[in-house]
């Protein structure tokens, strides 16, 4: 019950955000929107027990890619995008087909319920089983014993990235 | 929800009703009369702010935000290496090291290029 309410709650505040995102004027209050759903979700990988996911969620994306986003908001020059017309004049063309995906949907899942629970396209996600070794520690051991070959290629992934990035952002090398 | 994070759950709902109290309460309780003119301006803060804030910024700040991202992804695979760091013992550390080692020349790469350098 309590996950429940908790998917809710973090649910509706990814979607909500998610909406501020599109419709606020200035694009630095969309990014603080965008912090917001990717926070929630975030929340919704911990209602999951996927805590790995959720701790890599907020180092990723809250704090890294969020800095690139708010990077490149400054360094383009946002008075044009603040004088133009935000939105395009199709609103109601697009509400409707909106709408019809949406009412298309729940059809589906309603259809689906009715031909039970087990349906495997619309059934309630499976939360795996909290166990005493916790997921950060299994996905370690896995990375470490198993994988250890990909995981020090990933740091030359790393590497080609960062001689990528000087590269191209220097003047004179 | 695992319940060992409940606490976690408590601080971010502490985290996220603390400002917006504090504005209610401010809201309550600051002088509603429309301030104007001088009466905006800082009283003894330094020079008064010129221009907008919002500005462009210099690219250079641009490659330090990539070595940011870069470096932040390695923090994600040093991350269940150092929660499951007794249990993997001396071969974890050894293949840390050798991640670690293949960063730090690129690292060493683009300090010697001046990538870091302001001018």
């Amino acid at each position: 019950m309590t996950n429940e309410i908790l998917f809710y709650f973090f649910a509706g505040l990814a979607v909500l955000g998610g909406v501020l995102v599109v419709t606020m004027r200035n694009a630095v209050h969309s990014a603080v929107f965008l912090i917001t759903t990717l926070l929630a979700t975030a929340g919704l990988y911990l209602t999951l027990n996927a805590e790995f996911l959720f701790v890599v969620q907020i180092i990723l994306y809250v704090g890294g890619i969020m800095v690139l986003f708010v990077f490149v908001i400054m360094l383009v020059n946002l008075d044009v995008a603040l004088h133009q017309v935000q939105f395009n004049r199709q609103t109601w063309v697009a509400g409707l087909l909106s709408f019809a995906l949406l009412a298309e949907l729940l059809a589906a899942v309603a259809l689906a319920r009715s031909y039970g629970e087990e349906n495997w396209l619309f059934a309630a996600p499976h939360v795996p089983t909290v166990t005493a070794e916790g997921n950060t520690e299994q996905i370690g051991r896995l990375l470490f014993q198993n994988y250890v070959i990909p995981f020090e290629i990933a740091s030359i992934l790393l590497l080609v990235a960062l001689v990528g990035a000087v590269v191209m952002g220097k003047k004179r090398i | 929800m695992p319940p060992q994070y409940i606490p976690v759950l408590i601080f971010a709902v502490l985290a996220a009703a603390f400002p917006a109290v504090t504005l209610l309460i401010f809201a309550l309780i600051r002088p509603s009369t429309g301030a104007i003119g001088a009466k905006l301006k800082p009283y003894e803060c330094g020079i008064a702010p010129e221009g907008d804030a919002r500005g462009r910024y210099s690219v250079r700040f641009y490659i330090v935000a990539i070595l940011f991202v870069i470096f932040d992804v390695e923090t994600v695979f040093l991350f269940p290496w150092a929660v499951d760091y007794r249990l993997l013992g001396i071969y974890g550390l050894i293949s840390m090291f050798v991640f670690l080692g293949i960063l730090i020349v690129g690292y060493v790469w683009l300090y010697r290029k001046g990538a870091l350098e302001w001018v």
